[in-house]
């Protein structure tokens, strides 16, 4: 168990940036989720620091040691790939065992160690095996129990996961959790699926882009969203951002939609100066009443009910946003509805660089 | 606390020579005992080269191919090459597309019909060059009595033997050769196009024929440039089936350039103006491979 | 709409009629082979041309393995075939997966390199080659022999392995390389298990080409004791009186490695050769 430290770390392939720039400290034993779109660069920043790639500049460092010169397998640190990369002709035994043998641990070791990692993840009756002959959810246990055999410094996930069903997938990361609370040893799982990142991790690390944009608890990163891609990508579904206009009364503005006043809300510490911002709204903080009273007139657009809640698409004055209620109402489509959102659950966000607005408490 | 690898710089270097190492003992021998005796082999070109004759050897500058362009057997063999490897090509090319294209949905009995059609091109050239002059031979061979009995010939002869035909016996020997080379080849192109995009042109209402001519052509056409290229490049330069065969003869009349190169080289013994054959030989066919493979760029650039 | 079971009828009736006439046409000459060499000396001319011969006789194998060389031709070209696909596949493995799993300086250029070796005539190269081989005694020495197949294989089975490594994922060695191995164990325990059907193809391609080259057989060995067996083969046509039952005989012996090899790798070959012909 090591902690792992990326210092400034940038890759080019030819005149390519890919990542640019990415500083990162992860704490002995802790579980660190990647998380971003496609091409963001994460499969990357993982592949340089289990070291099958060069990085052009910067240094990682696994517990004190400086390890950019270090071939793989000098790193101690263990990899489940997304293929899961199982060594087809060898049995699940001989794919559990391939490293300490490498490593010339004593057989009674080896065996002691594959049995006890086999029965930790119920591989008990499949050790004879080849790979071809297992269902995907038991070669991604077998690709689990191939690193966790060798007790290594720490572990490396690249989407172990996205290539089982919907039910498996949650049964593992539960499982992954599990695993992870008994040997507590240092994780980095890369995923693009954000409930993924949401479970499982201790922090959380967005990128976008090959640049990091924020690192945090899931909840602080889903409550304060540092600018409006971490907002627009956690959560689900989405969080609802309307284009409002911001119209200062003292230290307080008041947001406009069209001619619509949606809310007021004490000033964000500064605003652009024509005013417009972008108002995000999570689906679950707005409320709806079924009438016109009090609160901001909209229509219903679309009902759809998913049984746990129900999922209304509301238009403000020529604006679309996703509400969610537990609550089961009888809506029709058109009728006209009222809602209400709190000003403290608003996020304000420059439309122009993405950033948020941020409100002094 | 830093940990300073001294070796870690070394590694580093090492892996970087990596590729290098794994293919540094091929290399190795391709260098020695082909390239090495590639550019002597040229340099005889230039010079006076006769086998047993020990005061040869001296530097003639151009002579060799001044030579070349007054020899009348050579034009006629460049000739002959033309024809030779044109009709070869062709008809290796024609008779192994149907065979791929016969070959690639799955029936009962594939198994074993493909390895049997396949099998030509697994026998030694000289062998069968052999076997097709006993065929060829009217004493021993069918081929003149049934040529006859159709009415293709006036008498049994050795097609061999007659200065009008000599060159038809090897080009049949080569087709049978070579017609399972552009076979597999095709075939396994064949394969690779994924059957999605037949499922969809027949959903989309396209017939056999047109199917063939809007997805197996263009997909197939980048491979059938550069297997032609390298096939007509091979064919042109092996003169295995012919010497066996023919011997070039009966006069000259079904030498090819590769063939003759042969006969100068060891009949006449003269191995400078051998090798300046081969020279002009080799010079002929990269402009050959330059033009269809800028044919090829045009065409894949155009999809 | 796949037409109705009439004209599927038809156009599967083609489809193997057309198949069948390959057939034929690709047995045809083997069976010929065949058949003269068991067709005993006093009918084989007059009953030159028939399609069965009314007697059938073993004599000739008999002339062929008991009064003639070719057991030795035969062991030769066994030695010569033999270490050469061995010599000629490792090594094109090595080159092989160089080129398929880096990228480095200079690949391009010897990739070409290896294209334009194949584009000369061999006749160039041989006097070359017996004046070089002759300083190093490789003359009339099976030696020289496979030093020189090896070499002319190389090219091709380069390309050959090369494309069979290609279909193996990168992902494979990698995760052995973090369980703890260099990227050499990683090829020698992970990758080269995998590649074992490629493997085989390459060394039977290499094996049929050794096993029928007579240019340099002919002319580098001069002796009998370093023959191979077309030279043995090429014998008996330039005597006086050509024997052709004995030749024949000893043609249908010299094609039973290479067809057992062949019906091997064949179906190997579908899969590789495309891509490794073809890329370059
Ligand atoms: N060998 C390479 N040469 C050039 N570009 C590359 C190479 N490998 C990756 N890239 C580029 O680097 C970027 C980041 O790739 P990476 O695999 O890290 O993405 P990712 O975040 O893991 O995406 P995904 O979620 O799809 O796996 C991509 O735009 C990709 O095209
Ligand atoms: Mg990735």
């Amino acid at each position: 168990m090591a902690s792992i430290a990326i210092n400034g770390v940038r890759k080019d392939y030819g005149a390519v940036p890919v990542l640019k720039g990415v500083d990162l400290a992860i704490d002995s034993g802790e579980f660190v989720v990647l998380v971003g779109p496609s091409g963001c660069g994460k499969s990357t920043l993982l592949r340089i620091i289990a070291g099958l790639e060069d990085l052009s500049a910067g240094e990682i460092r696994i517990g004190d040691m400086r390890v950019n010169e270090l071939a793989p397998r000098d790193r101690d640190i263990a990899m489940v790939f997304q293929s899961y990369a199982l060594y087809p002709h060898m049995s699940v035994r001989d794919n559990m065992s391939y490293s300490l043998k490498l490593k010339r641990t004593p057989a009674e070791r080896i065996a002691e160690a594959v049995k006890r990692a086999g029965d930790k993840l119920g591989l008990e009756a499949l050790q004879d095996r080849k790979p071809r002959a297992l269902s995907g959810g038991q070669r991604q246990r077998v690709a689990m129990g191939r690193a966790i055999v060798r007790n290594p410094k720490a572990f490396l996930f690249d989407e172990p996961l996205s290539n089982l069903d919907a039910r498996l997938r949650e049964q593992m990361r539960f499982e992954i959790r599990k695993l992870h609370r008994d040997i507590g040893a240092t994780s980095v799982y890369v995923t693009h699926d954000q409930i993924e990142a949401m479970t499982m991790s201790d922090r959380i690390v967005a990128m976008n882009g090959g640049i990091i944009q924020q690192v945090g608890a899931p909840l602080e990163l889903y409550d304060n969203p540092a600018n409006i891609f971490v907002a627009g990508f956690i959560g689900s579904p989405a969080m609802n951002f309307i284009k409002a206009r911001a119209v200062r009364e003292d230290n307080r503005i008041a947001l406009y939609v069209g001619a619509t006043k949606l809310l007021g809300m004490p000033a964000p510490d500064r605003l652009p100066d024509n005013g417009e911002v972008i108002a995000g709204v999570r689906p679950e903080r707005i409320g709806l009443l079924p009438s016109s009273e009090a609160g901001v007139a909209a229509t219903v657009e679309l009902v759809e009910p998913t049984g746990v809640a129900t999922v209304v698409h509301a238009d403000i004055a020529g604006q679309q946003l996703k509400l969610f209620t537990t609550e089961r109402l009888q809506l029709d489509v058109h009728q006209p509805v009222s809602l209400t959102i709190r000003p403290a659950d608003v996020c304000l966000f420059d439309p122009i660089s993405g950033e948020r607005l941020r409100v002094p408490r | 606390m830093t940990v300073s690898y001294p070796t870690a710089g070394a590694r580093r270097r090492l892996a970087a020579l990596e590729p290098y190492l794994y293919s540094a003992p091929a290399l190795l021998l391709i260098t020695v005992t082909t390239l090495v005796p590639i550019v002597i082999g040229i340099s005889y070109a230039f010079r006076n080269v006769m086998l047993l004759d020990p005061t040869s050897g001296g530097f003639v500058g151009l002579d060799n191919f001044r030579d070349l362009m007054r020899d009348g057997s050579f034009w006629g063999a460049l000739k002959n090459t033309v024809t030779w490897t044109v009709s070869c090509v062709a008809f290796q090319f024609f008779f192994g597309l149907i065979l791929a294209l016969l070959l690639n949905r799955p029936f009962p009995g594939r198994s074993i019909i493909q390895p049997i059609v396949f099998l030509p091109w697994a026998i030694p050239t000289f062998l069968i060059g052999m076997n097709w002059s006993w065929l060829f031979n009217p004493a021993i061979g069918p081929l003149p009595h049934w040529a006859y009995a159709l009415g293709l010939m006036s008498a049994p002869d050795n097609i061999l033997s007659d200065p009008q035909h000599a060159l038809l016996g090897p080009i049949i020997a080569s087709i049978w050769w070579g017609t399972p080379f552009f076979a597999i080849t095709m075939l396994a192109a064949l394969q690779a196009i994924p059957s999605e995009i037949y499922e969809a042109a027949e959903i989309d209402g396209a017939g056999s024929l047109e199917r063939f001519r809007s997805i197996t052509l263009p997909f197939l056409a980048p491979t059938m440039v550069v297997t032609v290229m390298l096939r007509t490049i091979w064919i042109a330069n092996s003169s295995e089936l012919i010497v066996v065969m023919t011997k070039g003869g009966p006069a000259d009349s079904s030498q090819i350039v590769a063939s003759y190169v042969f006969t100068q080289a060891y009949q006449g013994l003269n191995f400078g103006y051998a090798s300046a054959i081969a020279t002009a030989l080799v010079v002929l066919l990269l402009i050959y491979a330059l033009l269809l493979m800028s044919i090829r760029q045009m065409m894949l650039s155009s999809r | 709409m796949r037409g109705s079971f009439q004209t599927r009828t038809i156009k599967w009736s083609m489809h193997y009629g057309v198949l069948l006439v390959y057939v034929a046409v690709a047995l045809f000459p083997l069976y010929w082979l065949v058949k003269v060499s068991i067709t005993p000396d006093d009918i084989l001319y007059k009953q030159g041309t028939d399609l069965l011969p009314s007697k059938l006789s073993f004599e000739h194998y008999a002339t062929v393995i008991g009064k003639s060389d070719f057991l030795l031709f035969f062991r030769n070209s066994i030695i010569v075939s033999g270490i050469t696909a061995i010599a000629s596949t490792i090594l094109a493995m090595a080159s092989g997966y160089a080129f398929s799993r880096f990228a480095f300086k200079g690949k391009f250029w010897i990739v070409g390199l290896m294209l334009v070796t194949q584009m000369f005539p061999l006749v160039i190269v041989i006097t070359p080659i017996f004046s070089i081989f002759g300083t190093l005694g490789l003359t009339n020495s099976l030696t020289g022999l496979i030093i020189i197949y090896t070499a002319f294989n190389i090219p091709f089975a380069t390309f050959l392995m090369q494309s069979f490594f290609d279909g193996i994922p990168k992902d494979l060695e990698e995760a052995a390389m973090i369980d703890g191995a260099t990227r050499f164990k990683a090829f020698v325990q992970i990758i080269a298990p995998l590649t074992l059907p490629g493997i085989v193809a390459t060394a039977g391609f290499c094996f049929t080409g050794a096993w029928g080259e007579i240019l340099f057989a002919l002319l580098l060995n001069s002796s009998a004791s370093a023959s191979t067996f077309p030279v043995g083969l090429l014998l008996y046509s330039t005597r006086a009186t050509i024997e052709y039952g004995p030749m024949m005989a000893a043609g249908v012996l010299a094609l039973i490695p290479v067809c057992i090899f062949f019906f091997l790798i064949q179906r190997y070959l579908v899969q590789g050769l495309t891509a490794g012909a073809v890329k370059g």
